[in-house]
């Protein structure tokens, strides 16, 4: 048997998977954002009209997935599998979002990664021609998060300036053989990293070490530095995280500076309440749906690294004084042109 | 003028417990759990008993007034029937506050809907 | 190695720190000062108003700190008081009306789970460790002077 692999732990793919479509429904506060543009729908209400904050990321989880389906012209008897994922506990939006779609269902839990973990199955599945086309959904809402995590929405504290905001999205993607890409040309799991960061406030410093491993060992697989890719993405790491990812990269020999931005950074303006930048499952879904598919289809970015971050832990562990184990997965997607070669 | 005064003494005493939460990085529950300990030391020293007549309400709002009027309400009541108004004086002195935020809190619960 | 050792743990905290925005103390102890100050200064002006009918110091007081309760779960029902513990951290958790806020929150936001293991079994998430630690201390401080007396 012939392994598509390349370096320790990198997969390629011979034959590209395509990113057919790809669909963002946002709530309130993300719709006023620098993205308000890139987005397919906007709800003016966190509730999205519903009776609870679960029932509306469920709702919008759904939404996101029919837009997605519709712009790729397909509909749910195309689809072989379908992965999703989102925060809460027993990832109950993806479970109930999954009930309304009679397609084979794989429920995914990454933290705040599981879009680039999503990406890698997902992309997996089609090139092994497994399935003809893979859909792929995470969610993640403010409020639900909030109140699983930290304290009830409307408790008077001051968030400290290492937290993040979580962002009230849900984004899906189809994964299929041809379409207008962009297109993945591979793919690197990441392993689980722990430096011992205990503050469940300060999830950019827990997850960077993650971060940088990933990158690293893409780069070393790839035999490649990091200009070339026009862009590095990560997924949520926001001001502190950004600092100590490309500060431990370049004890490594590797400079990201300015090939690297963070979704978490450019999802909000910058504001004293967002702290150090978005969270959540759908700040790098959201910035992958809303920015980087339609820039590449652009032709604006050629190569990017989309590398979504998450932090593993439960306000359970938190409390029991462990430490936060964080991991991060890459995707690498291609725009097809004469100077990128297939 | 005891407006002022209980401006400046409730102001500190807030302060006071956001300088803590600042250098410590405990949760916020933690300093709430903290303020009304410490308010029942300082009631059992007789320091708070002096700032409550000194401040009014500066004193007496702040969490650290809870234990206070804790300690006054079991100090009161072991004076009267001894050693088992421990037992009693706490929940008398307390109870108005007490009930207040049961019969509050649940009816704002059932009024309204957080907002987010 | 996955799994930070003991060393790099502590170079990595060092690294985190350094790469952390300061807390701004001095800022948020103003704010603190402010904003409890004035909840101080409306309870003062509570009590007074109370004290003018001619009731007991004790009485007063005890007025006083459940119409400032009512107060702090009114504007935590308005969705305002979270605001206001957002910027002024302490300021607004220290006042009794902080407490209040404490009681709500959650009681409002598990009704969606029921009204009995909903709300009022989450009624006490904050407030239920306040309660307990301040009648052992209480208890305890009353205990001493009650040995101490004899």
């Amino acid at each position: 048997m012939k392994f598509s692999r390349q370096g320790n732990s990198t997969v390629v793919f011979p034959v590209m998977p395509v990113v057919r479509s790809s669909a963002c429904v946002v709530g309130p506060r993300e719709g006023k954002g620098p993205l308000r543009e890139g987005f397919d729908l906007i709800h003016e209400d966190t509730l999205a009209g519903r009776t609870s904050w679960e029932k509306a990321e469920s709702l919008m989880l759904r939404q996101s997935l029919d837009i997605a389906l519709a712009k790729a012209g397909l509909d749910e008897t195309q689809i072989d599998f379908l992965l999703a994922g989102d925060l809460l506990n027993q990832i109950i939006s993806a479970n109930f979002m999954a009930r309304e779609f009679d397609v084979p269902f794989i429920g995914l839990y990454g933290a705040c990664s599981t879009m680039a973990e999503g990406l890698i199955i997902a992309s997996m599945l089609v090139a092994g021609g497994f399935a003809r086309n893979a859909a792929l959904a995470v969610s993640s809402h403010h409020d639900t998060a909030e109140r699983q995590y930290r304290y009830p929405t409307e408790f008077a504290y001051m968030r400290t300036p290492t937290s993040q905001w979580t962002v009230t999205a849900a984004c899906s993607t189809v994964i299929g053989v041809t379409g207008d890409g962009p297109w993945i040309e591979g793919v690197t799991a990441g392993r689980v990293q722990d430096n011992g960061v205990t503050d469940a406030n300060d999830m950019g410093s827990a997850m960077a070490p993650a971060f940088a491993d990933t990158v690293w060992r893409h780069l070393q697989d790839m035999s490649r530095k990091p200009e070339d890719y026009d862009l590095i993405l990560s997924g949520d790491l926001g001001k502190i995280g950004s600092l100590l990812a490309r500060e431990l990269l370049r004890k490594k020999g590797v400079d990201i500076e300015d090939r690297h931005r963070d979704a978490g950074l450019l999802i909000y303006e910058d504001r004293p309440e967002i702290g150090a930048g978005g969270s959540g499952c759908a700040c790098s879904a959201a910035v992958f749906s809303a920015m980087v598919v339609p820039s590449m289809r652009r032709g604006e970015l050629k190569r990017v690294l989309f590398v979504a971050t998450g932090a593993l832990h439960s306000p359970i562990t938190c409390q029991q004084g462990e430490s936060i184990p964080s991991i991060a997965h890459a995707v690498s997607l291609v725009w097809r042109s004469e100077e990128v070669k297939p | 003028m005891i407006y002022i005064r209980a401006f400046i003494v409730g102001g500190i005493l807030c302060a006071l417990a956001q300088v803590v939460l600042d250098s410590t990085k405990v949760n916020p529950a933690v300093i709430m759990v903290s303020a009304a300990c410490t308010g029942a030391i300082l009631s059992g020293l007789g320091l708070y008993g002096t700032l409550v007549s000194y401040a009014g309400a500066g004193a007496a709002v702040p969490l650290f007034g809870f234990g206070h009027t804790l300690v006054q309400g079991m100090m009161e009541d072991v004076a009267k029937e001894g050693w088992f108004g421990l037992f009693t004086g706490g929940f008398r002195a307390s109870s108005a506050a007490l009930t207040g935020a049961v019969v509050f809190g649940y009816l704002m619960a059932v009024l309204f809907n957080p907002k987010g | 190695m996955p799994r930070a050792n003991t060393r790099e743990k502590e170079a990595y905290r060092k690294l985190s720190i350094k790469a952390s925005p300061p807390r701004s103390v001095l800022r948020n102890a103003v704010v603190a000062f402010l904003v409890g100050g004035a909840i101080c200064l409306v309870g003062q002006i509570v009590l007074s108003w109370i004290s003018s009918t001619g009731i007991g110091r004790v009485q007063a007081l005890s007025r006083t700190q459940t119409i400032m309760v009512f107060l702090g779960a009114f504007f935590t029902g308005l969705g305002l008081y979270d605001k206001l513990g957002g910027v002024a951290g302490m300021g607004a958790a220290i006042p009794i009306t902080g407490f209040a806020n404490s009681i709500v929150s959650p009681a409002m936001e598990f009704k969606r789970e029921g009204f009995v293991l909903g709300v009022s079994a989450r009624m006490f998430q904050v407030a239920g460790p306040v309660i307990v630690y301040s009648f052992i201390a209480s208890l305890l401080v009353s205990s001493a002077a009650l040995i101490l007396a004899r």
